[in-house]
């Protein structure tokens, strides 16, 4: 049998307002609509989001999984970058 | 790739796995793991579609209403669940609809716990009670299994299959307060449930060809005999609670170990089902594929109407 399909679309789902979307899962849809519909009977069954992305996945760009140690390299010799590494004098409570 | 190169990434890979390290998608993996993890989350995708069948036999038919939404939902979180699991095939570079055509071809096999009919109303006591206990008891190991999708798919999946148990007892503990013919129908369907759900464990350990490899990958966290043996400590006092009796007579507390002791397998009942001779086998098989088949023209369909919007935009 020939095998015919829907494009694999990425699915995307806030839980709460003020948080961000967070990617759940995937699953196969003909079109954009369809995708939303399925995606929130399957990932919200259970009252676990307020708002819904989907987005094919081919049109996702990922940055390579060998390339891992550089992003976090830089950061890591760049101590400065965060709120520790400074000198506050005792006294102030709150900075 | 040079052998060295190769080597060298082996080393790399069993370090993470060592160190707990999830693998994902794009990191590179023996072909061996690729290919056993294929298997294993295919064959687990299709047991949670072909499950929906033994129960979809009774939606129609449950004794009221609240029963009736009860297994309504239960067997939807079923088909999420084959939903989840094919997606995380897919994120080993497995092609889904292939996966199921070996379903469909017998290439590729699911729990043989399906292959065994629902002939009354207890069975769907029996089943969310045993065959989603032990489906559980396998399930959250798995949770924390060296490859993030189906570790992630799992998270939610043991979520959900919490009611799932629940509801199942609950079926049974109301029929062992009813009369004298419901306790009958209970008692019978653990039964003829009892042995084909110890079976889902599999093959006693030296008898699993697969066991020690995974273990030392971290697919699986416990070999079969020992879920197998977590399975009848946790379900045995569930049973003497509500009256029932477990159809084994070899069945004994055994103090030294803290364990019960149980009595043997039939392993030839076992073989044949995964072979595809169990009561059910061809039936389940047969409507698989007749739901495919039945349901090509939506794909298509749907197809059509996308590809006509797409053309009405450009133009
Ligand atoms: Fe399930
Ligand atoms: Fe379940």
């Amino acid at each position: 049998m020939a095998n015919k399909e829907w494009p694999l679309w990425e699915v995307f789902i806030r839980s709460k307002k003020g948080l961000s979307h967070k990617h759940v899962g995937s699953l196969r849809a003909s079109d954009s609509q369809m995708a939303i519909k399925n995606a929130r009977d399957v990932y919200t069954r259970r009252s676990e989001g307020i708002s819904i992305w989907v987005t094919k996945s081919n049109s996702i760009f990922a940055s390579k999984p060998d390339e891992s140690d550089s992003l976090y390299e830089p950061s890591d010799s760049k101590v400065y970058r965060h709120p520790t590494f400074y000198d506050i004098p005792d006294g102030i409570e709150h900075m | 790739m040079k052998d060295q190169d190769i080597s060298k990434l082996e080393q790399k890979f069993q370090e993470k796995i060592d160190n707990d390290i999830k693998i994902e998608p794009r990191d590179w993996m023996p072909d061996d793991y690729r290919q056993t993890l294929i298997r294993q989350i295919s064959q687990h995708a299709h047991s949670e579609v072909v499950g929906m069948l033994p129960e979809g036999n009774w939606i129609t038919r449950a004794p009221n209403l609240r029963r009736k939404a009860v297994l309504l939902a239960k067997v939807q979180d079923e088909a999420g669940h084959g939903l989840y699991l094919y997606s995380a095939v897919e994120t080993l570079g497995a092609n889904r609809e292939q996966t199921i055509d070996d379903l469909h071809s017998g290439i590729a096999k699911y729990s043989s716990i399906f292959n065994y009919p629902t002939l009354s109303w207890a069975d769907m006591g029996a089943i969310g009670w045993l065959v989603d206990g032990a489906a559980i008891m396998n399930q959250v190991p798995l949770c924390r299994c060296s490859y993030g999708p189906y570790a992630r798919a799992m998270v939610r999946i043991c979520k959900e299959e919490s009611f799932h148990q629940r509801q199942g007892f609950e079926i049974m503990t109301t029929l062992m307060k009813g009369t004298v013919q419901q306790k009958k129908m209970a008692q019978d369907a653990l039964d003829r449930f009892w042995w084909p759900s110890l079976m889902m464990f599999g093959p006693n350990d030296e008898d699993s060809k697969h066991t020690a490899k995974s273990i030392n990958w971290k697919i699986k966290r416990h070999t079969n005999d020992e879920l197998r043996q977590m399975f009848v400590d946790a379900t045995v006092p569930q049973a003497e609670l509500i009256g029932l009796k477990i159809p084994d007579k070899d069945l004994v507390w055994n103090k030294e170990r803290g364990h019960y002791d149980f009595g043997e397998i039939n392993w030839d009942e076992f073989w044949q089902v995964v072979k595809g001779n169990g009561p059910c086998n061809n039936h389940r098989i047969e409507t698989r594929k007749k739901a495919k088949e039945n349901g090509l023209w939506v794909i298509e369909a749907a197809n059509a109407y996308e590809q006509k919007r797409k053309i009405k935009k450009v133009s």
